[in-house]
């Protein structure tokens, strides 16, 4: 029998090292580039050169005749087949009613391509060089069209990216009380505006994506094996907008994958195109991608320009807050695109405060560029970075404290209407921003900033109060907004006969240590040792159904699901242990792994309840089933409303442009904590995604030719060791109040809190209205020497 | 065409016929399906295709495998003793220098190379020592913190 002692403190709480750690550090992981299938063969894409071009004629005899060519596949074939496009996740309707535009965007190019790197064709060869060297064979003859890449110019572009959205607006919506907005900056004593650039982002996770797929003739089933967020979600869209196929067929296993930030939500072009192909082939395909390629055609994030007013009494206290912004949705709409400019970014406008009317106008639009999508914190860093910016500019203007101005402001009593549709269930964002002026010494600033002034250097201090919603989400809110799918998380507790445990969850761990924390909780409610509980996810296979993982929501969500499985356990277990303790059920308690008749010494521990479960040779047939098994959906009634402090001070060279981060204080509140050395590390490499946005990260395309200009690493500044600094993290906690673990989540709150931070504090030292990001050496230097 | 190589890889000897265009860490990966060897970037850059030749940290994504012709190669692998982890792993599960995993063994490579070279490095000088591995999960602190404990020789917590 397994040992089954009682661990002496509730593991929820602790620090515990992680489980899966011993992989990773021992080359023991197995990302999907590392599974090798019997007999597979290798795909390559040919890509597009060309931001916009038709596509005249397509020459494949060379490249067929190439060494080791298998077979090669275009837009042609699938078209023939009958392969749909792929889809979006998320129905937007404009302001008039109308619904979004939604071009079609298919698997391989059929015509026309519309962004460099546009997949044009898919040669298999028995390895990775011949396919290359196939690709390169391929005459393509290309007609280039005129590309449309500035978003600001993208509406009465003389190009159309579709040719069935002429002007290329994808939808033009209005969110929030319009009139009530207007009436309140009529008769507002002052307005503070500004001009806002959400710089474009590529999320490069360190694995790149890949797939590797394969057909059995034996049951005429799909296996994939691909860099996934979410599998269960990978497959629903694939089997059921594409390629027309039941999911019974298709088994969607996403292993050990090497970050997300977002862009492994997606169902992507190659992974479709794989799987479709390999029937076809009748013998797997692997792809991984090339950096380059990475850079190419992973969806990229933020990309809005914004104009922002806010309406203020006298005495600053806000009134209206006016927002239009034009987001960029890229060439194709990517699977939740359509959300994030709009129920993800205009609901949170709120932020903090009880401002009492807004009203935000989106406009997206189609351009010859990669698609974009949601990427660590999605909406909510353009939405946070919008408020704290204005907000940050308004105290400016009208000469006031910014911590002042902020917590006058201050939702203070919940729950909490917003006007923008969210009803914050909890917080306390007095506490946090208390803890954080302490930690930081605001106090202690102007002395700072006089000695850094007697150095001839510029000092500066930049306030971020966000807030965020996340624990994505009531499925009914969701699909009144527009969602096309369910957002509830599934899981299920198998209790083995000797007592062990194996959960099956349909979150998603990418990094963020869920074989760790869903244990901890596991371990915490059946009061079994940790190392007695597996945890199982990303296998279409084995585990029922799941969402995935994506906005905070494994915890909130996943981690309920789990709880109600559990529960159903406990439950059961309590009627097993009523039988053999010749109790009634009521009497059962259970607690520390072992069940009690209340009020007496009776007791059987949870090993022999489940081993009776199993064998059941004492056991009441004639009312229970046997064995120990249980599965739970959770939908979640509310988002979960993880809020923060975070204070930036920077020291500025006006000489060089460089700038020094000489604290970064970061309180947060998101709820309980299951094991806060994880979630510590979540926020410190949040903030550092943050930063990187705001001070150094930018995707470039060239206007005119739609040419990648940072396609890798040499091009795209991404953080190194040396440009990130230490950070000085709190937390405060108020218990979300509708899950039972009373949890938020935390992944993507670092980066939704840092940039408008970082930009307050270098606009503060600087004393300019504005400095776009990425705050880079030079655009710095520029500011501060007053050069445009 | 192919061409005969030798090597000694985390202690053992390797002979195969290889194309000449095959990398090192192609040859790793998958003709000896040593798969802890990750490859990131291919154009040495971020340093996750990290392994040790002839004793110094090499970005194997940009070496040819024939130019490592009689080296002696280790990769993460290799870097465990006995099954006791060497104690870079060991500070790095400590201090929860790692997330998603995918870094993880060029940047322990690189730290084992770093502390070879500098045992007594800064904190500066071991964020510069890290330049050229790139972590996108963990904003490097805890990185440092791992590289810093293992510095010190502590002995690890459960």
């Amino acid at each position: 029998m397994t040992d089954m002692s009682v661990p002496p403190i509730s593991p929820i709480g602790q620090p515990l090292k992680r489980r899966e750690d011993q992989r990773f550090l021992t080359g023991a992981g197995q990302y999907t580039d590392d599974v090798v299938m019997h007999g597979q063969t290798y795909g390559v894409f040919l890509r597009s050169p060309y931001a916009h071009a038709r596509i005249k004629s397509i020459n494949l005899d060379k490249a067929k005749a190439a060494p080791g060519v298998v077979q090669i596949f275009t837009g042609a074939d699938l078209a023939e087949a009958k392969v749909g496009g792929l889809p979006c996740g998320w129905l937007i309707h404009s302001k008039d009613g109308t619904p979004m535009k939604e071009p079609g965007h298919p698997v391989l190019a059929q015509g026309k391509v519309r962004h460099v790197g546009d997949q044009v064709a898919l040669v298999v060869a028995e390895t990775q060089l011949q396919a290359k060297d196939a690709s390169e064979l391929i005459e393509v003859d290309y007609e280039e069209l005129p590309a449309v890449i500035d978003i600001t110019k993208a509406e009465g572009h003389a190009g159309s990216v579709h040719d069935d959205v002429a002007n290329n607006v994808c939808y033009d919506w209005g969110h929030g009380n319009k009139e009530a907005t207007d009436a309140a900056f009529a008769t507002a004593a002052h307005v503070s505006t500004l001009d806002i650039v959400n710089n474009r982002l590529i999320p490069n996770a360190m694995e790149p994506r890949a797939a590797n797929a394969s057909y059995t003739r034996h049951d005429e089933s799909y296996t994939l094996y691909v860099a996934n967020q979410n599998p269960h979600v990978e497959r629903l869209l694939m089997c059921a907008f594409v390629l027309g196929l039941p999911e019974s067929k298709v088994r969607v296993i996403a292993p050990d994958v090497g970050g997300g930030f977002g862009s492994k939500i997606f169902l992507y072009a190659e992974e479709t195109a794989l799987v479709w192909a390999s029937k076809f082939v009748g013998r797997p395909i692997k792809w991984t991608a090339e950096r380059s390629e990475s850079f190419l055609t992973d969806a990229h994030g933020r990309d809005h320009v914004t104009k922002v007013e806010l309406a203020l009494d006298a005495k600053g206290m806000f009134l209206a807050l006016r927002v239009k912004t034009i987001a960029n949705m890229g060439a194709y709409l990517s699977t939740f695109a359509s959300s994030v400019p709009t129920i993800l970014y205009a609901t949170l406008l709120s932020g903090q405060y009880k401002t009492p009317a807004i009203y935000a106008e989106v406009k997206a639009v189609f351009t010859n560029t990669a698609p974009v999508d949601a990427y660590r914190g999605a909406g909510r860093p353009e939405a946070t970075f919008v408020v704290e910016r204005i907000v940050e500019q308004a105290a400016r203007d009208m000469k006031m404290d910014p911590a002042v101005i902020r917590r006058q402001n201050f939702v203070t009593e919940f729950p909490f209407a917003s006007p923008v549709g969210l009803t914050y269930d909890t917080g306390n964002f007095g506490q946090l921003l208390d803890r954080a002026t302490e930690m930081a010494d605001v106090a202690g600033f102007p002395a700072r900033r006089a000695a850094s002034e007697a150095r001839g250097k510029k000092r500066g201090l930049g306030y971020s109060c966000y807030i965020e919603a996340c624990g994505l989400a009531p499925s009914n809110i969701a699909g009144a907004l527009g969602a096309r799918a369910g957002l509830f998380e599934a899981g299920e507790v198998r209790v083995h006969p000797t007592g062990t445990v194996t959960v099956f969850t349909g979150s998603h761990s990418h990094g963020q240590g869920h074989e760790t924390t869903f244990a901890q909780i596991v371990a915490a409610k059946l009061g079994i040792p940790v190392e007695n509980i597996e945890i199982v996810h990303g296998d279409t296979g084995r585990v029922p159904f799941g969402m995935g993982t994506y906005g905070s929501r494994s915890l909130s969500v996943g981690g309920t699901a789990i709880v109600k499985a559990v529960d159903k356990i406990i439950a059961k277990g309590k009627k097993i242990a009523a039988h053999l303790l010749e109790a009634a059920d009521t009497d059962i308690e259970f607690e520390n792994g072992v069940f009690k008749v209340a009020g007496t010494d009776k007791s059987v521990p949870f090993g022999a309840v489940s081993l009776t479960a199993y064998v059941p040779h004492n056991y009441p047939l004639d009312k229970l089933e046997p064995g120990l098994n249980e599965n739970a959906f959770y939908d979640p009634t509310n988002f979960t409303y993880p809020s923060g402090t975070y204070l930036c001070e920077v020291e500025v060279d006006p000489e060089t442009g460089k700038v020094k981060i000489e604290q970064f204080v970061a309180v947060d509140d998101f709820g309980n904590i299951v094991n806060p050395m994880i979630v510590e590390g979540q926020v410190q490499g949040g903030i550092a995604q943050g930063l990187g946005q705001a001070m150094m990260e930018g995707a470039a395309y060239d206007t005119e030719s739609g040419q990648l200009l940072t396609g890798s690493y040499m091009d795209y500044a991404m953080p190194r060791a040396t440009d990130i600094p230490n950070f000085n993290i709190g937390n405060c906690v108020t218990p979300c109040t509708h899950n039972p673990l009373g949890v938020k989540g935390c992944g993507e709150a670092g980066a939704i809190g840092s940039p408008p931070a970082y930009i307050n504090a270098l606009t503060d030292a600087l004393g300019v209205r504005e400095i776009a990001m990425p705050a880079t050496v030079e655009r710095v230097w520029r500011a501060a020497n007053h050069i445009v | 065409m192919s061409v005969p190589i030798s090597m000694t890889v985390n202690g053992k000897s390797v002979n195969l016929n290889v194309d000449p265009r095959t990398l090192l860490v192609q040859l790793i990966r998958e003709n000896l399906q040593l798969t802890g060897t990750h490859v990131g970037c291919d154009t040495a850059q971020c340093g996750a295709c990290t392994v040790h030749m002839n004793g110094r940290a090499v970005k194997a994504c940009s070496m040819l495998a024939v130019q490592a012709q009689g080296a002696q190669i280790m990769t993460i692998e290799g870097l465990a003793q006995n099954g006791t982890m060497h104690p870079m792993q060991a500070a790095f599960r400590e201090c929860h220098g790692l997330q998603c995993g995918f870094c993880t063994p060029g940047m322990v490579m690189s730290a084992v190379q770093l502390l070879a070279d500098h045992p007594k490095a800064t904190e500066d000088e071991i964020r510069e020592g890290l330049d050229g591995n790139i972590c996108r999960c963990t904003g490097y602190q805890n990185i440092v913190k791992s590289i810093q404990f293992c510095q010190s020789g502590a002995a690890v917590s459960a």
